[in-house]
């Protein structure tokens, strides 16, 4: 696998911002009362995160070390604004669904986690394409988050009814507390079927990652690599 | 656990007796579902069985007491299945819950389906709100009808005081539960709503108090859930702290909440202080110097 490849592949399965780095838990919990709400704000963050990542590659040689977040905050910040208004423009109706998360992209953990761990290090390509990957992921957890809720807390899939009318829907679904539940609940299966990620001990060192990444925040991970390096 | 079975029989027969077949049905779908949730869960985890310690019987039965005689089966079992998988056996099994089962699943299914979790159906052919609700809507109530279940709606196990407090008394005479937690939470209550009803201008309503505390899930909740020894505090102290919050919370939900009823969520809540609670009130160990440094 190329390392353009492996970006995407990393950022969708390895290190899933929501099931395996469990980041931008606030968009996550809040707005997956539906699928296509979670697709909707999936890709709003994507886009976001593929130019963020770009544009602050470019200038990782630039912008000095002591104010780098100030600064990522400020490019961030103008490109949620872009993608605001492109919303409001073209898509009204997703805008009003999404409401005050679409701003609270700029504080959104994946964005500043990926330019702080991968974009200021790396050149712009593979940055884009982190972004791209890491992305992905996160429409892939809110997009599956959503289908859940949706089916069970209002017995629909993507708008429509599946349910018969006899088997009522288990309304906490669409709730704040069943947004947790099922968050949990795909975590724990993600983590059940022992699917390759850079926390499921099995896959060990060949995750490709190289101790950089956020993951590797936790012990367990530094280990692994403290023990590589003798 | 036997003795809370025991101690539950009035109630339960009661409620039945009161509403018929449905009740029946609901209360037997809740336990065995109850107790297979425990075993399947317990056989796939490869845990050794609990289901001998009849606990999982105790929170089917208590959840069914909880709930209307018209809710449908599989809702029931789905509440019970909630209370077992979710609230207990994912945190560790008996012992480990952070909070009570049989409420947590009640609580579940009231947001879940609310509509059905307060039909109260028709009680002698009239449609029926609860004594409590129809207290909330300033209308008046029977005392007496309150006290020994007859002729009001609510749930198949809450509809008369009576009976609990028969249950509550063997409970309270074969030492399975101290009388701290119950007196201190219906104490805190009354003289909360004796309070209320002062400042309110009605002077020492005595007739709205009885009506409150004979009303709703109080006795049930007073004597059966919030003793339970997992969810509740060890210490002497920890307990009257514990009984008079939840008093003080269930007053204030029933009160100035939005629905007429606010026990289960007061008990709930309360389980959630418990550890605090407990932090605040542990005996310093003989010998030790000092205050203690939490």
């Amino acid at each position: 696998m190329n390392r353009y490849v492996e970006r995407i592949y990393n950022g969708i399965v390895k290190e899933n911002p929501t099931f395996v780095l469990m980041l931008g838990m606030c968009p996550t919990l809040a707005v997956t009362t539906s699928a296509v709400n979670g697709v909707g704000m999936g890709l709003t963050t994507t886009a976001v995160l593929v130019c963020s990542n770009f544009v602050i590659s470019l200038f990782r040689k630039v912008i000095p070390d002591r104010v780098r977040i100030p600064a990522y905050i400020v490019i961030v910040a103008s490109l949620v604004t872009m993608v605001q208004l492109l919303l409001q423009g073209y898509l009204p109706d997703l805008y009003e669904t999404l409401g005050l998360y679409i701003p609270l992209i700029v504080v959104n953990c994946i964005i500043l986690g990926r330019a702080e761990s991968y974009a200021s290090k790396h050149g712009p390509i593979l940055s884009a394409l982190d972004g791209v990957g890491m992305g992905l992921g996160f429409t892939v957890g809110l997009t599956s988050i959503g289908i859940v809720r949706e089916l069970l807390g209002s017995g629909k899939i993507l708008g429509m009814t599946v349910l018969p009318d006899a088997v009522e829907p288990i309304s906490i679904f669409v709730l704040a507390p069943g947004a947790f539940f099922v968050l949990a609940g795909l975590t724990a299966l993600q983590n059940h079927f022992k699917a390759p990620s850079a926390t499921n001990k099995a896959e060990g060192k060949k995750s490709g990652c190289s101790g950089q990444c956020i993951s590797c925040q936790n012990a367990l991970c530094r280990e692994d690599k403290r023990e590589g390096d003798k | 656990m036997l003795d809370v079975l025991l101690a539950l029989v009035p109630a339960t027969l009661f409620g039945i007796y009161r509403f018929g077949m449905e009740a029946a049905v609901l209360i037997a779908a809740c336990m065995a579902t109850a107790v297979l949730a425990e075993w399947l869960f317990q056989k796939a985890m490869k845990k050794k069985s609990t289901v001998g310690d009849l606990s999982a019987l105790v929170t089917g039965l208590l959840l069914a007491l909880n709930l209307p005689s018209g809710l449908p089966v599989w809702m029931a079992c789905l509440g019970s299945l909630f209370a077992i998988v979710v609230v207990k056996q994912l945190f560790g099994g008996l012992g480990q819950n952070f909070m009570n089962p049989a409420l947590a699943a009640r609580c579940f299914l009231l947001i879940s389906f609310t509509g059905r979790m307060t039909d109260f159906g028709t009680v002698d052919g009239v449609s029926s709100a609860t004594p409590l609700m129809q207290l909330k809507s300033g209308g008046i109530v029977n005392i007496w009808d309150m006290f020994l279940g007859t002729g009001i709606g609510g749930t198949i196990g809450e509809v008369s005081a009576v009976a609990i407090l028969m249950g509550a008394a063997y409970l309270l005479i074969r030492k399975v539960i101290s009388i701290r937690i119950p007196a201190a939470y219906l104490g805190s209550f009354a003289i909360f709503i004796l309070i209320y009803r002062l400042f309110g201008g009605y002077g020492l309503d005595w007739a709205f108090l009885a009506a409150h505390l004979c009303g709703g899930g109080l006795m049930l909740g007073a004597f059966f859930m919030a003793t339970d020894y997992v969810t509740s505090p060890i210490t002497k102290t920890g307990k009257l702290i514990f009984g008079i919050v939840l008093g003080i919370l269930t007053a204030l939900f029933r009160l100035l909440g939005g629905s007429a009823e606010g026990v289960s969520y007061a008990i709930i809540l309360g389980n959630l202080l418990v550890p605090l609670i407990e932090k605040v009130t542990l005996p310093r160990a003989f010998g030790k110097e000092g205050r203690i440094r939490g």
